[in-house]
């Protein structure tokens, strides 16, 4: 097994670099201009945490290893992100009602991760809560916007919500990296992250108006490397630059 | 907020040379105002400042080393050493009272009081004052504004739309 404490911060290193990327595609297509701003600001918080990940994760790599490779030289099969980050944006309704599932969660895991007996994932998360409180206020004022709003609004989240829903088991799968973390105090405890989210999930619903969806079948397989169909788009947008001028610099 | 400031022959150099250099998004800001700047030593080997990011995306963060490096090495110092530290996080409160001032005076409503605790989820919104008329009666348009450390409103008695410094 891969050093679980490099395994653990990949995972959350490419959660954040393909939310940010994701989000990025937002900019200059936001519905209207403040909304533009506002997730063109929030991509940047994901991309600059994912910076502070992915600088971590290369210092424990060592042997030549930078963030830039790590983000750009690796393939589909070594990203771990959880799979609902790389789904396309789809419509307003989608992204937002995507944006407040993850964000929910991220802002409990990074809650969790505040206590972290790890000093540099800890300095991390300090930095990153103060930013994810934001993100997940936003994306929560917008699903009750949209779910209490009209009922063309209410359909649309409604409907993302049900698409979304089975991708959210996965938020909260732990191996043996994130176990063995746990055990030693370095990584949150997911059960107990589940449970606040999802008091706080259900919470925000019902000021929308939205029923939360039964547990069904859940999707699985993105923290290890087996992706959807979207991601080698997202990967080919994200990579081919840097991997067409490889000695490229800025 | 600056820590462990040496006394030194070169030290007070060093502080205004620090104060020349300015927050490329907020040009009436220092890096001092700011408070992003966390400590610096001199020794034998040269200069070394400790700095610290706003925002974890703040794209000035580069730029704001570049013209550190720039200002040292044009006042004659040209080993300068810039290292980046994240703990513990910035926070608003460290910007100075003078930093408050400049903002006010620029037109974007300085952050209010303390940060609050960000670690619960839906707090309470702030009551922010305009900087144009100074009335209270104000509302947040969007938590996002023209960078990452501003959200923009609006003064409800002169109308005007403004930037303020969000607490963090
Ligand atoms: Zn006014």
């Amino acid at each position: 097994m891969e050093n679980p404490l490099l395994s653990y911060t990949l995972f959350l290193a490419d959660n954040s670099l393909i939310t940010g990327q994701r989000l990025s595609e937002w900019c200059g297509y936001g519905p209207i201009l403040e909304q533009d701003i506002a997730l063109s600001n929030i991509a940047l918080d994901h991309l600059g945490q994912a910076r502070m990940l992915l600088q971590y994760a290369a210092e424990q790599k060592g042997e030549g290893w930078t963030e830039d490779r790590l983000a750009y030289f690796r393939d589909e099969k070594n990203f771990r992100n959880l799979l609902m980050t790389e789904l396309p944006k789809g419509d307003w309704g989608y992204t937002v009602m995507r944006a407040f599932l993850y964000d929910t969660y991220h802002f409990y895991e990074m809650t969790g991760l505040l206590q972290s007996k790890d000093e540099q994932l800890r300095a991390i998360a300090q930095k990153a809560i103060k930013e994810i409180r934001y993100h997940a206020q936003w994306s929560a004022e917008w699903v009750i916007r949209l779910g209490d709003g009209t009922e063309e609004s209410h359909q649309r989240v409604k409907g993302s919500l049900l698409e979304l829903w089975p991708f959210t088991g996965e938020f909260f799968e732990t191996d043996e990296a994130a176990i063995e973390l746990n055990g030693r105090g370095i990584a949150p405890n997911y059960a107990h992250i589940r449970t606040q989210w999802k008091a706080k999930v259900e919470e925000v619903l019902e000021l929308a108006t939205l029923e939360r969806p039964e547990d069904g079948w859940m999707q699985s397989g993105g923290r290890n490397g087996a992706h959807t169909e979207h991601m080698g788009y997202l990967l080919a947008e994200m990579q081919h630059i840097p991997r067409s001028y490889p000695d490229a610099q800025w | 907020m600056v820590n462990a400031s040496p006394e030194g022959a070169d030290s007070d150099v060093i502080l205004q040379l620090l104060g020349q250099v300015s927050d490329p998004e907020v040009p009436v800001l220092s890096i001092l105002d700011l408070g992003i700047v966390r400590s610096w030593r001199q020794d034998e080997n040269g200069v070394e400042v400790v700095i610290t990011p706003t925002y974890s995306g703040c794209p000035a963060m580069d730029t704001i080393e570049a013209d550190i490096r720039k200002t040292f090495l044009e006042a004659g110092y040209p080993s300068l050493e810039v290292r980046t530290v994240l703990d513990p996080p910035w926070t608003t409160d460290w910007m100075s009272a003078e930093g408050k001032e400049k903002l006010r005076a620029y037109g974007i409503a300085p952050p209010e009081s303390k940060s609050a605790d960000k670690r619960t989820l839906f707090g309470k919104e702030e009551t922010v004052r305009c900087p144009h008329c100074r009335s209270l009666e104000t509302e947040v348009v969007s938590m996002f504004g023209s960078t990452a450390c501003k959200a923009l409103y609006r003064c409800k008695d002169c109308l005007e739309p403004f930037d303020y410094f969000k607490c963090i």
